[in-house]
Formats: C-alpha cells, sequence, structure tokens
C-alpha cells in the first residue's frame, strides 16, 4: 500500500487524570516539545478505559493507541491501575491475534511529575508509528478491498 | 498392625550390631514385623550428596521403589538416621518435584511413585499402638537411671524434609525410654551436631563437639546417653575415651541405643543384646539400676 | 438539535501566539450544532465570564466547550459560573488548548491543527452531556475510636476537645493499651505511666467522650458520615453504675490466675482491675476463670463482700448500635510468639528467658516485684544479663522481614536500666545493626554505650542453660568468631505484630491489611493516616510498627481528618459515580469484584421471564461510597454500568471526532 503523501500518524493516549494526564500538563509548563500528533483523552483512571474505545479508535482510522496511568502500586484510586495492566495485556494479545502490529497499542506508566518520560514517551511512539506507516485494520476501506480475505 | 517394609543399612552388621540385637530382640517381644527388602543397596550416606545430587536422590530411591515394586502399601522402617535423612530426601524430591521424579525414575529404571512413608525407629515406637505393646511387656525398670537422649542432626533436619517435630527439643525418644522407668533429663543439645564426620579428617577440631555434649548432659545430671542410630551411638561411646584422655575430662557416660533399654526392661540377658560390647563401659550401670518390675529399691 | 457555545480563549499570548485562535473558532463554527463560536482574550477573567452568561442568555445556548488553559486549571471556576446561568454545571467540557496544544508544539499550522481537533472532540462530547446533580449526604458529628491505647486515647481526646462527641471502644476492661505496662520511656527516661494515666483519666472525665470498656465492635454498615455501628458490651458482671471501687472484692476472690498485664509474671484474682490505675478503676469478673461463673464450687464470695451489691452473676453480653461520622482504627500491637519461633532460645523452657515487654514489669515499680530487677527463676538479682535484638524482627525464615522499629531503642533502654539498677552488673546486647531514627535517639544509644553496655554485632545461635546459667552461644560478626556469654537472665527483644483479631476488625470495616497483616494505609507517603474507605482513619501501631511519639503524632493526624469531615454539617458528593442500568444488568457481579471502595453490592428487584414475574439480582451503587474511578464500567458485560461524566457514549463520541 502506498502511503499518502503528507501522511501524518494519529495518536489517541487515553490518560488518567491523575497522573499522566497531569504529567502532559507539567510539560506544557515546562514548554517541553513532543510531536502534535498525540491527543489525549482525559478519563478519571486508566481502568475506565473500554476495550471497545481501542477497537473503536483502529476501526475509525488511529494510527497507535496508548493506556497511561499511574505507575502500578500508586493507583489514585488504589487498584485500578492493576485492572488496566490484566486488560491491557488481554487486549493486546488480541490485537495482535488480529494482526495489529504490537507497537501500536501501548501501555505507559507516567506519573504527574514526570513530565520528561511524558515528552519522550510521546516522541519515541509517535516515531515508532511513523515508522509503521498508516494502519488500515478494522477500517472501512480495509473491508471495501476485502478485509481479512485479503491476507 | 506394626507390619513395616524394612531397610537395615550397612551398619546393622558392623557397628550397629548391638543396635541389631536390640532390635530384634522388642521386635520378638511386641510383634514388630519387620520384612527386609528385597536386594536393597547402599542409600549413600554421608558421601553420595557431596558429589552428585541425582546420584544422592537415586540411590535411596532404588530401595525406596523396590519395597514399593512388593505392593505390600508398607511404610519403610529405617534404623540409622543417616540412611533416614537420605532415603527422606529422595522421598521429598519425588513427592514435591516432577521433574527430579522423572529422572529419578529413569536412573533407577524402576516406577516410583514416593507411596509409602520412610520411617525412623523413633516414629514407630512412638505411635500409641507400639507404646502399650512395650509398655505390657516391661518386666523390668531402670527407675532412677536418668539419661540424656540424643538424637542427633539428622533425625529432624531439616525441617521441610523429615516433616518431624521439634527441631530443636524433640520429645520423642524422652517419651519411649520413659516407658522403661528410666528418667530423661531436660537438657539442651538434643539436636547438636556431634562432629562425626570430621572426627576421621580433623579430630581435633571435632573433638571440641563432642566434649560440648557430654558436658551438657553431664551437667543436667545424665549418668548415661541414649541415641537412636548407629553413628551416632558410635561416635559417643567409641571417642569418650579418646575425650577424657586428649582434653582431660572424666566423663562416664555409658551410650545406648534406645532399644537396648526397652530390651533390658522387657528382660533381655546382657549377653544376649551385646551390653558388654560396647566401647565405653556399659554394663555395670544397667546392672545397677535394673529390677525386677514391682521391687523396690 | 443542541445548541453548543463555543470560546476560544486567546490566554493573553499564550495560546493565541501558537494556534490561529480565529481559524480555531470558524472551524469549529461550521459543526452542525454549534450556534455560537468566538474567541476570548482571558476567559477566565471577570468579563470573559460575563461574556459567557450573555452568550448563553443571547443565544439560547444548552452547553458550553471553552478551548482554553488545561481543565485541572479552571473547570471548577467554570463550573461554578455556570451555577448562576440557566445551564447546568456539568453542560461544560474544556478542551486544553495552552499545556498540551500551544506550550508543547512549535509549528503554528499543525499546533493549529490540532488544536481544532482537541476542540472538535471537546465539542462532540458536551453533545452527550446530561445535567447532573451534586446529592448531599448528612453527617453525623460523632466518632468512634476503637481501640484505647495512646493512640486511641490521643485521638479521642483530640476529636473530643475540638467539640465534637466520641465514643472509645476497648475491648479489654481498662484503657492504657501496651504504654501503661512500660516502665521508662525513650530517650528521656519519662515514667510511662506517669504521663499516660493523667490522659486516661482525662478520657473518663471528658464531657464528649464516651468510654466503652470490655467492649468490641460487632458489626459496621453504612459509609462516611452515617455508618451504623453494632457493639458488644461483654458482661462484666459487675454493675459500673453502683461500684464505688472499693475492692474488697479483689481482695477476698479465692481464685488466682496468671496475670495478663504482667505479662505472666506474677498472679491475679478472678474479679479484678486490670492494673492499680485502670481507667474506669472498677473490677470485672473473668467468666472463664470464676469458681462460681465456670461452675467448679459455688463461691460467689465477692457477691457476699460487696457492701454495695454490685455483683450480677445473671449479666449478659448487650449490643449497642448507634450511628457514627467518622472511624479511627487504633487496634495496636502485640509481641510476636517467639516461644513457638525459636527453639534455639529454649520455646519457652527457660524461665529466666523473658520479653521485653516481660522485662518492663518486672522493672516496673508497680509491677509483681515493685521494680526490682529479679529473675523469674529463683527471685535472684541478676549480675549477668543478655539482650537479643531482632527476635523475629528482620528475619524472614522464621518470624517477619519488616524491622519493628522500637526494639533497638528499649533494648538500650533495658540496658541501661539494669547497669543503672543492679551494680557491678553486666549487659550484653547482640545486635544485627542499631538503628536509632529520633529525636536524642543516637545520644541515647551512645549514652547507654557510655554507661558500659558490650554490644555483639551477631544472632544468638543457642540459649541452653548449664546450672543455674544461661549459656547464650553467636558469632561476633565483626571480629568474624563465636562467642559465648554465660547469662543469669537474657531479654528477648521481640517484634511486633498487628494485635489479635485485627483481621476481623478489618473486615468488619471493609478496609484492607498487607501481608503481614497491617492495616493498610490509602497511600504510604501521602496518606498514612487514611484508609480507601472514606471516613475511616488509622492512628498507632495498627498501620505499622512505630514508637510512642510517632503514635501520637499520628493520633493526632487522625483526629484532624475527622474534625476535617465533621467541619460540615452535610457532605457534597460528586456527581460523576457509576449508575447502573437495571434493565441491562445481568447480576453477573463482575463490578463488584473490581471496585476499590466496596461500593457495588448487589439487591433484588422484581423482573420478568416471558410472561412470568421473577425476582432477579442487580448491581447497586453506593453514591456515598463510589469515587468515580470507572473501574467496573469497563468490566461489564452488558455495558449496563456507566460513569457519569465519562460515559461509554462521551468517551465514543470524542474517539469518533478526533478521527473525522
Amino acid at each position: 500500500m502506498s502511503v499518502e503523501k503528507n501522511w501524518e500518524p494519529k495518536i489517541i493516549a487515553f490518560t488518567c487524570n491523575w497522573c499522566t494526564y497531569t504529567g502532559a500538563d507539567l510539560a506544557g509548563l515546562n514548554r517541553m516539545k513532543y510531536p502534535e500528533n498525540v491527543h489525549l483523552v482525559r478519563v478519571p483512571c486508566s481502568s475506565r478505559v473500554n476495550p471497545q474505545f481501542i477497537l473503536r479508535a483502529f476501526q475509525k482510522g488511529c494510527d497507535g493507541v496508548m493506556v497511561c496511568g499511574c505507575h502500578p502500586g500508586d493507583c489514585h484510586y488504589a487498584t485500578g491501575n492493576y485492572f488496566t495492566r490484566r486488560r491491557f495485556m488481554l487486549m493486546k494479545r488480541l490485537l495482535e491475534y488480529n494482526g495489529i502490529d504490537p507497537q501500536r497499542f501501548q501501555a505507559r506508566w507516567i506519573s504527574g511529575s514526570e513530565a520528561a518520560k511524558f515528552r519522550d514517551t510521546m516522541t519515541q511512539v509517535t516515531a515508532q508509528i511513523r515508522e509503521l506507516g498508516p494502519n488500515s485494520k478494522f477500517q472501512e476501506k480495509w473491508y471495501q478491498e476485502g478485509g481479512p480475505e485479503n491476507e | 498392625m506394626l507390619r513395616y517394609a524394612y531397610y537395615p543399612g550397612c551398619s546393622m552388621d558392623s557397628t550397629g550390631a548391638t543396635y541389631k540385637k536390640s532390635i530384634e530382640f522388642v521386635a520378638e517381644k511386641i510383634g514388630l514385623d519387620l520384612r527386609e527388602i528385597k536386594d536393597w543397596n547402599c542409600c549413600g550416606a554421608t558421601a553420595a550428596h557431596t558429589k552428585d545430587e541425582m546420584m544422592a536422590l537415586a540411590l535411596p530411591a532404588r530401595n525406596l521403589a523396590l519395597a514399593e515394586s512388593e505392593d505390600l502399601g508398607l511404610d519403610i522402617a529405617i534404623p540409622c538416621a543417616a540412611c533416614y535423612s537420605r532415603m527422606k530426601y529422595s522421598l521429598h524430591a519425588v513427592r514435591t518435584d516432577e521433574e527430579k521424579k522423572e529422572q529419578i525414575q529413569e536412573i533407577i529404571e524402576m516406577p516410583y511413585e514416593g507411596k509409602n512413608d520412610v520411617l525412623s525407629f523413633l516414629d514407630i515406637f512412638s505411635t500409641e499402638e507400639a507404646m502399650e505393646a512395650c509398655r505390657s511387656k516391661m518386666v523390668r525398670t531402670l527407675s532412677g537411671l536418668k539419661v540424656a537422649c540424643y538424637y542427633g542432626c539428622l533425625l529432624s533436619r531439616p525441617h521441610e524434609v523429615t516433616g518431624g517435630e521439634d527441631t530443636e527439643n524433640p520429645m520423642d525418644m524422652d517419651r519411649i525410654v520413659a516407658l522403661t522407668g528410666a528418667e530423661p533429663v531436660d537438657w539442651s543439645f538434643k539436636t547438636e551436631c556431634c562432629g562425626a564426620s570430621h572426627q576421621v579428617d580433623v579430630p581435633k577440631e571435632a573433638r571440641p563437639l563432642l566434649d560440648r555434649i557430654l558436658r551438657n548432659a553431664q551437667a543436667n545430671g545424665a549418668q548415661a546417653i541414649v541415641t537412636a542410630c548407629p553413628l551416632c551411638n558410635m561416635n559417643l561411646d567409641m571417642r569418650q575415651a579418646e575425650i577424657n584422655e586428649k582434653m582431660e575430662k572424666k566423663y562416664n557416660l555409658p551410650v545406648y541405643q534406645f532399644t537396648e533399654l526397652l530390651a533390658v526392661a522387657m528382660g533381655a540377658g546382657a549377653k544376649e543384646i551385646g551390653l558388654h560390647k560396647h566401647f565405653f563401659p556399659a554394663f555395670e550401670l544397667m546392672k545397677k539400676y535394673a529390677k525386677r518390675a514391682g521391687e523396690n529399691g | 438539535m443542541s445548541r453548543t457555545g463555543v470560546i476560544i480563549c486567546h490566554c493573553g499570548t499564550n495560546i493565541a501566539s501558537m494556534v490561529d485562535v480565529e481559524k480555531v473558532a470558524e472551524e469549529i463554527g461550521k459543526i452542525p450544532g454549534v450556534v455560537y463560536s468566538v474567541t476570548n482574550k482571558y476567559t477566565c477573567s471577570e468579563p470573559g465570564q460575563q461574556m459567557i452568561k450573555d452568550a448563553i442568555e443571547e443565544h439560547s445556548l444548552d452547553r458550553i466547550v471553552i478551548g482554553a488553559c488545561t481543565p485541572r486549571m479552571h473547570e471548577t471556576t467554570f463550573r461554578k459560573m455556570l451555577k448562576g446561568t440557566k445551564i447546568n454545571p456539568y453542560m461544560l467540557e474544556i478542551a486544553n488548548l495552552r499545556e498540551q496544544c500551544a506550550w508543547v508544539h512549535t509549528d503554528k499550522e499543525k499546533a493549529t491543527e490540532k488544536a481544532i481537533s482537541l476542540v472538535r472532540m471537546s465539542v462532540a462530547k458536551v453533545g452527550s452531556n446530561k445535567p447532573l446533580f451534586t446529592s448531599f449526604i448528612p453527617i453525623h458529628k460523632k466518632a468512634l475510636v476503637i481501640g484505647g491505647g495512646i493512640a486511641g486515647i490521643q485521638a479521642a481526646l483530640d476529636i473530643a476537645d475540638a467539640g465534637h462527641e466520641v465514643t472509645l471502644v476497648e475491648r479489654e476492661p481498662s484503657i492504657g493499651g501496651k504504654m501503661v505496662m512500660l516502665d521508662k520511656t525513650f530517650p528521656t527516661l519519662d515514667c510511662s505511666a506517669c504521663i499516660s494515666t493523667p490522659k486516661m483519666v482525662d478520657v473518663s472525665a471528658h464531657p464528649n467522650i464516651t468510654l466503652k470498656t470490655s467492649c468490641e465492635v460487632e458489626a459496621v454498615t453504612g459509609y462516611v458520615g452515617n455508618f451504623e455501628v453494632t457493639i458488644r458490651q461483654k458482661a462484666r458482671y459487675v454493675n459500673h453504675d453502683i461500684c464505688t471501687g472499693c475492692g474488697l472484692c479483689e481482695t477476698k476472690c479465692p481464685s488466682k490466675i496468671s496475670d495478663e498485664f504482667n505479662q505472666g509474671i506474677g498472679e491475679r484474682k478472678a474479679i479484678y482491675k486490670l492494673f492499680p490505675q485502670a481507667v474506669p478503676a472498677k473490677p470485672v469478673i473473668d467468666a472463664q476463670n470464676c469458681r462460681k461463673l465456670n461452675g467448679s464450687a459455688k463461691c460467689g464470695v465477692c457477691q457476699i463482700v460487696c457492701p454495695l451489691q454490685c455483683i450480677d452473676f445473671e449479666d449478659k453480653d448487650q449490643l449497642i448500635t448507634e450511628t457514627y461520622g467518622a472511624i479511627v482504627v487504633a487496634t495496636g500491637y502485640e509481641l510476636i510468639d517467639w516461644t513457638k519461633l525459636y527453639g534455639e532460645y529454649g520455646s519457652g523452657r527457660y524461665a529466666d528467658v523473658i520479653s521485653g515487654l516481660q522485662f518492663e514489669r518486672l522493672v516496673n515499680a508497680s509491677g509483681p516485684t515493685e521494680g526490682h530487677i529479679l529473675r523469674p527463676s529463683d527471685q535472684k538479682e541478676p549480675k549477668d544479663v543478655v539482650i537479643v535484638k531482632c527476635v523475629g524482627s528482620r528475619d524472614e525464615k522464621k518470624g517477619k522481614s519488616y524491622c519493628s522499629r522500637a526494639c533497638c531503642m528499649y533494648g538500650a533502654k533495658h540496658a541501661h536500666q539494669i547497669l543503672e539498677k543492679i551494680p557491678g552488673s553486666n549487659v550484653y546486647i547482640f545486635y544485627m545493626d542499631v538503628r536509632t531514627p529520633g529525636k536524642g535517639y543516637e545520644e541515647f544509644y551512645n549514652r547507654t554505650r557510655e554507661d558500659g553496655a558490650t554490644y555483639i554485632r551477631g544472632r544468638v545461635a543457642k540459649i541452653y542453660k548449664e546450672g543455674d546459667k544461661l549459656i547464650c552461644t553467636g558469632e561476633d560478626t565483626l571480629i568474624g568468631k563465636p562467642v559465648t556469654v554465660k547469662a543469669d537472665m537474657v531479654i528477648l527483644e521481640t517484634a511486633m505484630v498487628p494485635a489479635r483479631g485485627v483481621e476481623e476488625i478489618v473486615s468488619k470495616l471493609g478496609i484492607s491489611m498487607d501481608g503481614d497483616h497491617w492495616v493498610q494505609e490509602a497511600h504510604p507517603k501521602l496518606r498514612p493516616v487514611e484508609t480507601q474507605t472514606a471516613g475511616i482513619f488509622l492512628a498507632g501501631t495498627c498501620q505499622g510498627p512505630k514508637d510512642i511519639p510517632d503514635t501520637v503524632a499520628q493520633a493526632s493526624a487522625a483526629a484532624v481528618k475527622v474534625c476535617g469531615v465533621f467541619s460540615k454539617e452535610q457532605m457534597e458528593t460528586s456527581p460523576m459515580i457509576s449508575r447502573v442500568n437495571e434493565e441491562k444488568c445481568c447480576g453477573c457481579e463482575f463490578c463488584v469484584k473490581c471496585c476499590p471502595y466496596s461500593a457495588i453490592a448487589m439487591k433484588e428487584i422484581d423482573g420478568r421471564e416471558g410472561n412470568r414475574k421473577i425476582k432477579r439480582m442487580v448491581a447497586t451503587v453506593n453514591s456515598g461510597l463510589c469515587q468515580g474511578c470507572g473501574a467496573c464500567t469497563a468490566a461489564c458485560r452488558t455495558g449496563a454500568i456507566d460513569l457519569l461524566g465519562y460515559t461509554n457514549d462521551q468517551i465514543l463520541k470524542e474517539v469518533d471526532a478526533l478521527c473525522l
């Protein structure tokens, strides 16, 4: 498949309000620079992220999806990110099974004080996704072209 | 029923000769049925486990597998503490480690599932049934004889493997010996190392280990030491005179197997069980205390 | 059709310099449903807020999107502003155009594009917003303190002094806990009873404190502000309303029992006060050991001698239920039972191998020896004493992996007391490390060494008896040689473990414990006195080993937390909590299992199966307990449970909007 001219990866990051979203704000406060490709969706806790959200993101045209929360053991809601971790592992394997490159779906633990880690992670993930090229899997066009039959 | 598969081990016809005689005497009296495992081999004690773990596990396992193959469903009785320890290690490995179990079976070329338990003679004699059988056969009392029961290191340690009673202050032998009327003293070196394996190569370093056991037994009023193993027995018995000489001590603590006390209390003659064969004179003390049951003073 | 108003903030030049705000407003204005889209220099300012209010009126807006700084900055500001308008404060979304766009990007064109995306996402989300309403729960301004040791006493006094009612529950017949057993406290060597008994008296005399001794918590339900607690008043067999505490019954009682307060050294009667300065200063009958109550004899002497007929052999346990707004857990510690673990120290067979707490009673002027250090076996004064530290602590194999924190210091104190009270005595302290983190602690340790205590670095391998001496053998790891000390008495400074029964109280309260059964705090660093359950706080050693100053500090901190809860008449609860659609709920209980706050329960409702009426179970959320994390929503198989403010629909709309 030929990569469209001027293609830019579209990345969505579900971030918990207490750690990673705060870390992202701190990165802003420190005027740290990272690619524009990352868009944050604020959720109270990473455990709020329903697998459906991830599938929908890929389906509608995202090239990469991230789930970010507090470090395990530091969850604002005590145990939420442990659920996230387990659900993430399951989801990752499901996506892999369906032929989605595991790099397209990543979970990261970034605390409210780790602005530099936030910047570095977002920069690195964007580069990885750029390398992979656009994702077409699960998208309307992919189905029109035959979907799974194509592979 | 007091019926067991029996693994005598190599010492029963050598250093443990008196132990063997007393066991046979007592077994006869109380109806203890010991069925010697056919074609048994060395348990590997004292050497194998320092050389090769699998050899140390496989050697005893073959004996246990033989007992299992006879399909009598009998637990295995073992008179020697060192044999007991090695057998327990094999049993523990087979029961807890699938991988080792397979390796062992491969080496011994026999199936072995670890169905039956491995028991020391203390385990056997401390059962209610055996205690009761012994009690009913007592014709003499050793009343007034104060003894220190020495268990040695291998009967209770390591706890994960033996699953036995208290590693510091076991009481099984004390309870068995009390049946004879003898009085076990409360002392603190029941399971302390006697340095047996170093008595040959570095006796000078090993002597203090024996010395502290003898000292504590004597300090707590014991007149004799009682053991449940041919090795422990030999070490304390054979080297006591040497300790007295080299370390300028005056210990006078005859060393008996617990089965010897039982045998005497059940009416055995001194020659019958080999009381005169001890290194450290053991006959006189026994003569002094053994009285016909019911007789006072 | 919704009527959305969008305001894109310049934030001075903060946003406007990197994002073409006018273009953003123009592009967003093209989205169907957006009827108003403008920019503003400073939206959070007074004129900025007024502009929004005017626009709401003028354009009949029913929801607002503001593209500005992070919502963590001004979300509350704008919600407060909306309270004065016809729009519900929760019909608002904020797109983060400053911290997560303008400030972190360098290409104005791309930044503008991203800003449009972000605002479009917010517009999509706000379209599904529903008005939400905060609810209020009443606060019962009465606190329950569980445990009457120094932690519970301090917490109760502080809450009561702040003007609130407190019930202090203690299962023993007297408050005081472990601290009153101690003789002196390190490093100042204050007499422990002298500083703790006045506090005990203060508790009993305080008009705001109801003291309930011989009581245990039976059941707890409810949530912050409204805990329904059932307390079991155990039968005391003595009517405390009449009893004057004259003590005649105690002197005449014929049953003698090993005295637990004195750690088994000495005896007490079957009708007894825990110790002379007990509060309340009235006796109770120990039914197990009373000859009349256990049926072993007729007796009843106490009843005969009591001048006021206080003795009631028919007394029964009573259950009392009350409502409390907050709970302080102060259940404390006890010492590990070393006799079951350390055969090499004699398993308790040697009378003169004692625990540190037993030594405290021996050296205590009101103890069984009136403060003379006499060894239990023969009442002789010991000359050579060995102190073994870390018995059960820092010992993963036999005891606990943690350090019990106070033992190094009270070990030094014990050494000091022996050297002071017994002239010519020798004290040998076997230690692994000496840990003295506290004000004046290192100085105290140094003083003890100057007093003449011999510190030997190593563990004692074996203690045995020879004659009337206890032989302690071990290794001096600093010189690498075995050492043997012949001692007259050995003191084992044993590990602290949670008080017995902590497991039950924790499960009744619905809070959690760590692997060693210490009660779990909400955050080890930032919320050390709170639990995961709102309204339940921790004080003292129930949370982990600590010394007296730390215990008292934590108790006061817990009291402040309670007063914080009590500072309002009622508590506003966030409306952004989970809600169950009972039609969809299949009763699988997955949500119940993953709720960190035990906020979800099952209830029975009427249902239908074909034409048949049936009963079925569905989940229900307790709004007092739910904190709105949403963990349950992702676990729900049928999508029946949803998080208000962050509904599945809202988040999916955001995702869709990004991907346009």
